[in-house]
């Protein structure tokens, strides 16, 4: 599960950047990437719609790196699975 | 105060995807009406539009920048970009303006939002929704992507906008306050809720747009952008730029009437303050690009200012029956018809014409494209709210 919710990850970043494949891994910086602030945006948007999650402002600060999306998204679809309250 | 000389024009719409394209349709009357195709499995009371159907952003736009983009900025930016490319000036980024006319935004972009919210209770937008609509997105992406740090704004006047961005352009560049301008207009309306508004304003055509014509019916929407450079008549010469023309006057008036009845008292007075500011005299002007909607009010009312303004009007046409009529956009593409009929003495028809109106008398040189000496013209453009601009230009 945890392996499938990187990867998804990866590609979401990857195709909302726009950017070639394989370019983004785990170990990626959002600065390594260009992800600016706007990017950052698009990015939570396209994430919250590809896991069907709320990703609260204060979680998505704290990403600036592929590993933190990762680690934030696998821990929000914890709780969720806990706690099936979600925004559509 | 200087000379102005427009070195460069952008074209995007119904009848072409750049100025040469737009030109040849111009100057064999081909209409770009036909049935609205980009909003499949919609009907409206109208089935007509003029659409810039083979329109691709990805020709001018890397993928990241396009899906930044509205449909509207996405043509003006096109645009921009053949205007500045042709006329090969180098931007001196503090001493140039940009200003663009735009009268509903970015509507395809908040029309689908609103869609998925009201529609399906999708409570989630895309974050580029907000910028994406914001009526100045256009001025800003042209002033990002050309590094232009001047004055940049836009200007919402409904479908006098591109007039008076364009206007407001000249006189900066005549007065000194930059040495040139990046000016024009854009819109992209088709979008659901905004043709179900038009629809019920009773004045969109249910088949096509005939201005000045005895049977006509009504306005017919269309989309597009023009861009111009516009830069001091030195600078232009003394680089050996092609001048199109020389843009020399701009008058606006409002109507202080109604919000939807044209004034031809109002029309009148904003072509009289274009020839005062021209220092042209009536009898110097050899053609008008007409407002020319189509609908009985605008072509019977624009008909007698002509005629207040004029002892012997000039010869007449409405570009809006090919390029429809692109609402912000449309001063804009019009100032580009007049321009490239002045640069070519060739006059555009107006299409679809089929009887003359005893209440619209003027030769609007009905269906086929004519030559024509001509030294001077203007471009009317009057706008919902009773604001009219008017722009005049000289042949070089």
């Amino acid at each position: 599960m945890a392996s499938n919710i990187a990867a998804r990850v990866v590609d979401v970043i990857t195709k909302t950047q726009h950017l070639e494949l394989g370019k983004v891994t785990a170990e990626s910086t959002f600065i390594e990437l260009n992800i600016d602030s706007l990017d950052g945006l698009q990015i939570m948007f396209a994430l919250e719609e590809e896991f069907g999650l709320n990703i609260p402002d204060d979680v998505a600060k704290k990403f600036s790196t592929v590993q933190q999306a990762i680690d934030g998204i696998t821990a929000l679809t914890a709780a969720k699975e806990v706690s099936p309250a979600e925004i559509k | 105060m200087r000379r102005v000389a427009v070195t460069g024009i952008g074209v995007v719409s119904a009848i072409g995807l750049n100025t040469h394209e737009f030109w040849q349709s111009l100057a064999v009357g081909h209409s770009g009406i036909g049935p609205i195709q980009s909003l499949p499995g919609v009907t409206f009371k109208f089935p007509n539009g003029a659409e810039a159907l083979s329109f691709d952003p990805f020709h001018h736009l890397d993928p990241k920048s396009a899906g930044m983009l509205d449909r509207s900025t996405q043509f003006a930016s096109a645009a921009a970009q053949e205007a500045i490319a042709a006329s090969g000036v180098s931007i001196i980024s503090e001493r140039t303006a940009v200003v663009t006319g735009c009268s509903v935004g970015g509507k395809i972009t908040e029309d689908l939002a609103y869609q998925k919210l009201y529609g399906i209770n999708h409570q989630r937008f895309e974050p580029m929704t907000i910028p994406r609509v914001m009526g100045n997105a256009s001025a800003s992406w042209i002033s990002m992507r050309h590094g232009i740090t001047g004055p940049c704004y836009t200007v919402s006047t409904a479908c006098a906008s591109a007039a008076h961005a364009i206007g407001q352009a000249f006189w900066m560049v005549r007065n000194g306050v930059v040495d040139a301008a990046i000016t024009g207009g854009t819109e992209a309306p088709f979008a659901q809720g905004l043709l179900r508004a038009w629809e019920a304003m009773r004045v969109v055509s249910p088949d096509t747009c005939r201005p000045f014509s005895k049977d006509r019916q009504g306005l017919i929407l269309g989309e597009g952008a023009a861009m111009f450079v516009l830069e001091s008549w030195e600078a232009a010469q003394s680089r050996g730029a092609t001048i199109y023309a020389e843009i020399c006057g701009f008058g606006m008036s409002s109507d202080a009437a109604h919000l939807t009845m044209p004034s031809a008292k109002g029309a009148a007075a904003a072509m009289r303050s274009a020839l005062k500011d021209a220092g042209l005299m009536a009898g110097e002007i050899g053609y008008i690009n007409a407002h020319g909607t189509g609908t009985e009010a605008n072509d019977r009312t624009e008909s007698q200012a002509i005629h207040a303004v004029f002892d012997t009007p000039p010869v007449v046409s409405s570009t809006k029956s090919m390029h429809g009529h692109a609402l912000g956009a449309s001063p804009a593409l019009e100032a580009a018809a007049t321009v490239l009929s002045l640069f070519h003495q060739i006059l555009p028809p107006t299409a679809n014409f089929t009887s003359p109106d005893v209440k619209c008398n003027l030769d609007v040189v009905p269906n086929h494209a004519r030559s024509h000496k001509m030294t001077a013209a203007i471009s009317n453009s009057f706008a919902f709210g009773g604001l009219n601009a008017v722009l005049a230009f000289r042949s070089v």
